[in-house]
Order: structure tokens, then sequence, then C-alpha cells
């Protein structure tokens, strides 16, 4: 059954754990082997502990043999994006600057899947600080995408998306900016959302954006991905900024909306995102398969309009002064005295070298373009002009979602990216068609909404996402409608959607 | 800095890159005027949009005052904290000099 182990998806290996049909040791191992053997290829994982993932397994088989209460999680094993800081366990947020850093304790999202009792298999790839659409600016090479080894696996949860459709994980946790989450699991025929901001906590990620940032699932089913919420999710004193209110009911809303029935939903169908007189830049194919995930939603008995959020084509604009801002703000933090990279330090060179050395080695292109906008884009004389006026735009981004909503409409639909996933080295060197890649995922990222992305067919072959986004707090609407569309494509195609990745192995 | 709308000079990102701590070589000043200067004509288009009567979003859920209890909680161990430092010394993060020769 080993080779399977790694096929299913964590409701049915939970299941095989609970009715002993196998152990954590077992999953675990076949998860292990698997890396072992098809990770050289996608390098999807830094940093992957075998002895400890191994030791962690075999005592949630212990407890279970011994009848003790087991986490709600117990034995399933989960990938961490590399952001995530983990007690003992390297932690670089792909930046040479932390090359070998232990951190001195958990992230709450890890303290939590730990608690639930899971088995952390690795930590995996990104994008430097969390920077890029496509994990190519990673300081540790490129990961590849299951479906093409030649093509990017998105950005920057790359790692995580290509651990999960490369059946290296069951899932996996990401980290979302401007689309960090969502992107990378269209691009990979993957489940990700990003909750609503302050929905998860984050102490312990390391922060790049900080009024943006949130951690999320990415997972093979909107199911998985709604148990995944409910353990990482939930209030947290340690993140000022985390909500102190109930979470949803995540998982019932993945159920009921597998039933199929939207009667009674509005759907918004975004036009700036791919709508007429917005396709540029838009494949063909990505359109073509997100207008047939509408006609699936209608078909369940949605009721389908057009919404217009004008203010939606300065998204772009908004988030690329506001995320590198903060980011010139927050990477601050990494002066070569506390932890990670010092460079210089040959008792000739005072602080200020030695720190402009450290960080000059440390950081890669990407991360340097982005501390000298932001640094740009706050300094006085400029800081009303660019980081003030994006600052602006969120509220009219933020309004143009409360009018949609106002009107009736409880969700709103696009494609989650522009595009499949493109070649790697296709864009490295021109940031703005990079920027490109989250057109769709940053408005709902400005206004701190949440957004699910979900399978809704193939282009050239390769995964389209479908992207539905709900008012702040109403994550469950994402799931419903999202497992509504999934349980209308596996039903239409007789499979799951990775299903037909696994075929062509 | 330059006078040009929205372009940034060589001479600008090296003085952005010295604000910044980052010791840029000859080849990066180049390169990254000429990026940065594209990126910026793009993220400009902020200032079109009509704001006149628009307060800024900080955070997208407003939240204020934000209190917790005064109650005091254990820190990390000073041993498991300067262990990821690049140099300790007596218990402390050993730094190199901060003033210049001449000062």
């Amino acid at each position: 059954m080993s080779s399977d182990l790694t096929r299913l998806d964590v409701t049915a290996l939970q299941a095989a754990l609970a009715g002993g049909e196998t152990s954590a040791v077992e999953v675990t191992r076949a998860h292990l082997d698997a890396i072992e053997a098809t990770d050289g290829a996608l390098n999807s994982y830094l940093h992957v502990d075998t002895e400890t993932a191994l030791a962690t397994a075999a005592e949630v088989d212990r407890a279970r043999a011994a009848g003790e209460e087991l986490g709600r999680l117990a034995g399933v094993p989960v990938a961490l994006k590399d952001v995530v800081v983990t007690d003992g366990v390297p932690t670089t947020s792909g930046s040479r600057i932390l090359e070998g850093w232990r951190p001195p304790y958990d992230a709450t999202v890890a303290a939590r899947l730990k608690a639930a009792g899971t088995v952390l298999l690795g930590k995996t790839n990104m994008d430097e600080f969390a920077m890029g659409s496509s994990t190519e600016n990673s300081a540790y090479g490129p990961t590849r995408n299951p479906w093409d080894h030649d093509r990017i696996p998105g950005g920057s949860s790359g790692g995580s998306s290509a651990a999960v459709a490369g059946f290296l994980a069951p899932w996996a946790v990401g980290t979302d900016t401007g689309g960090s989450i969502r992107q990378p699991a269209a691009v990979t025929g993957l489940v990700g959302h990003k909750p609503t901001y302050g929905s998860v906590s984050r102490y312990g990620l390391i922060a790049f954006s900080s009024s943006l940032d949130q951690a999320g699932p990415m997972a093979r089913t909107v199911a998985d991905a709604a148990l995944m919420h409910e353990v990482i999710g939930g209030h947290d004193p340690r993140d000022s900024t985390s909500i102190d209110a109930p979470a949803a009911p995540y998982v019932a809303a993945a159920q009921q909306g597998a039933q199929g029935d939207l009667t009674g939903t509005v759907v918004g169908v975004v036009r700036e995102l791919g709508g007429e007189g917005h396709t540029d830049g838009y494949e063909p194919g990505v359109l073509e398969a997100f207008r047939a995930g509408v006609e699936q939603l209608r078909a369940l008995g949605a009721e389908v309009r057009e919404v217009s959020c004008p203010s939606f084509d300065l998204a772009l604009a908004a988030y690329y002064l506001i995320a590198p801002s903060e980011a010139s703000s927050n990477l601050s933090r990494f002066d070569g005295v506390r932890y990670g990279l010092r460079v210089g330090d040959d008792g000739s060179r005072d602080l200020d070298e030695v720190m402009a050395l450290t960080r000059e080695q440390g950081f890669g292109p990407e991360v340097k373009r982005r501390i000298i906008l932001g640094t740009y884009a706050l300094s006085a004389g400029y800081y009303e002009a660019y980081y003030g006026q994006a600052q602006k735009v969120r509220t009219l981004i933020g309004r143009d979602f409360l009018t949609a909503f106002g009107d009736g409409v409880d969700v709103l639909v696009s494609p989650t990216s522009p595009s499949v996933a493109f070649p790697i080295g296709q864009r490295v060197d021109d940031p703005l068609a990079m920027y490109a890649a989250d057109l769709c995922t940053l408005p709902a990222s400005l206004a701190g909404l949440p957004a699910i992305s979900v399978p809704c067919g193939l282009s050239e072959g390769l995964p389209v996402g479908l992207q539905v986004m709900a008012p702040a707090l109403a994550d469950d609407r994402c799931y419903r409608v999202g497992a509504a569309l999934e349980a209308a494509q596996d039903a239409a195609r007789g499979g799951t959607f990775l299903g037909q990745l696994a075929a062509r192995a | 800095m330059s006078t040009d709308a929205h372009s940034l000079s060589r001479d600008d990102v090296a003085h952005l890159a010295r604000l910044s701590r980052l010791a840029v070589t000859d080849e990066e000043l180049d390169r990254f005027a000429e990026q940065l200067g594209v990126v910026l004509g793009a993220v400009a288009r902020v200032q079109d949009a009509p704001t006149a009567d628009v307060t800024p979003t900080t955070h997208a859920v407003p939240l204020t005052n934000v209190h917790r209890p005064d109650v005091v909680t254990p820190s990390l161990p000073r041993e498991q904290v300067l262990a990821g430092a690049p140099a300790a010394e007596d218990d402390r993060f050993r730094v190199p000099r901060i003033l210049g020769e001449e000062a």
C-alpha cells in the first residue's frame, strides 16, 4: 500500500490511520521514500529530517496502541514553507542571510500543527523572503512544477505547491502576501486558501509585509484545506492583529458545498479581472477554463452577475509600493548581529560597513530591489506621492468590495492568475512581467479578504485556477463555493484533478 | 534626488542603497537604476487615483489599542538566543566597533 499512501488526501489518510489499515510510521516512510526518489528533480524541500519525522510518527503509533488521547491530525504528515519558524529546525526564508539558522522557538502555526499530532516532513523552498511568483528567487535554486519540470511551480510558496502536487506531502502550509498561496496552488492544480487577514496568527512567520502577510492551507481538496485552516486558525494573543472571534466551521461549509446546491448564492464575476475590455495579458486558455468554471457554478444553481470594481486596475501599483515599503522596514532586522550571516568582521571595519557587506552578500537581487524601492517610497518628500497615495488606493479597493457585497453579491470570482505556469527563466530579469502573475490575487490581499483558488480545468495541459473571494471573516463562503465547484468538476471528469497528473506518471 | 518624474538615477540608487545598508556593486547600480525606473513608472499610477476625500487604509481589519494583561512571562534562555548569533562574548552579542577611528 506504500506507494498509494502518497496519493491519498488527508481525509482518506485519517480514515486509514484510525481504521488501523496503516500506521503513522508507514505513512511517513512512504512520503520520505518518495522525497528521496523524486525531490532531486523537483527541489521542493530545503530541509528534510528523516529521523525526527520517523520518531514523531512512532510516538503517534505508540500512543494510539496504548489507547491514549490523540490529536485531531495524529500521524498525518505535513510540510511547512520555510518562512515558518520551527524550533531547532533550520529556517532560511529562502535566503542566504539565514543559512544554517536554527530558531529557538516555534511559530504559532507550527506549534498548533505539532499539538494536533502532525508529523513534520520538512521545510519547503520559496522565493527569498516570499518575494516572487515563481520560486526562482530562492537562494537555494528554483523548484520545478510536477506537471512540467521546465516550468515554475508558482510562488512564493512554490516548494509547498510542488511538494503537494508531486505527492511528496499530503498538504502544506503556505503564506500569502499578494497571492503566494493562491497562484502556486492554481498553477500546480491544488486548492489554496488565503484566510481573512488576522484569521491565522503571524507569530513566528518571518515578516515580509506585515499588513498583508497571512498563512494558510495548500491541499489537494477543499475539505482538507478547510480542516487545516480550523487547526491553524483562531485567536493568538502573541499576534496583536489576530482577530479575537470564533472561527467559522470551515469543514462543515466544505461538506455542505460538496452537496452541489448553490441555489440562492449570488456570484459576481469581476469585469476588471479578465472580463470585457480587461483581457490584456490574460491567456485565452485561462479565460476559457475560467468561464467554463463559472458556467458550472451557474449549473449548480448560483445566480451569476457581472460586477465592476474599477479600482482593481490600480491594485498592482498600490501593492508594489506598500509591500516593498513594509519590507524595507521589516528586513532591517537582518543586520548581522543577532542571527544569520555576518560578512567582513575582520577588526578593520565598523558596524555600518559590516552590516552593508552582510546584507549585500546575504540578499538576492529581488530583495535588494524591493528594499531600495521601499526606502524611496517612504523617504521624505516622496512619502505622500507614493506610499500615502497607495494606502488611499487601498481604501478605494476596499470600497469596491463593500459595494459589490452590499449589492447582494455573496462571493466574487476571477481567474486566479492570468497565465498557466510559465517556463523557468522567462520572467526572471523582467520584474514587471513577474509581478503580472499577481494581478488577480492582489485586490483581496489589499482589502484583507479571504480568497481561495480551486482548479477549474487545464489549458495547454497545465492547471488553471478559479478564485473565490468573500467578505472579511466569511472564509466559510470560499470553502462552500469552492467545494461545490470541485465536486462538479470531479463528477464531470470522473476523478480528482490531480488524478490526471498521477495518470501521466 | 533626480527631478525627472518617476525615474531613478544611478546616484539616487546609490544614495538609497547607502540608506538601506546595502553595499551594492557598480554593475548592480546600473541594473537596478534601469529596472527600478520601469517599476516606478508603473507604480506611479497610484497618483492618478481620485483620492481627494479618501482616508488611507493602514490595516485591512481596523484594530486599536490591543492590550494584554501586564503579567511577567518567561523569556527564551540566554544561551539559546545567543546560539544563533554570528558572534557572542560574555553572554552578550559581540558587534564590530560602532564609532570610526577618527571619532
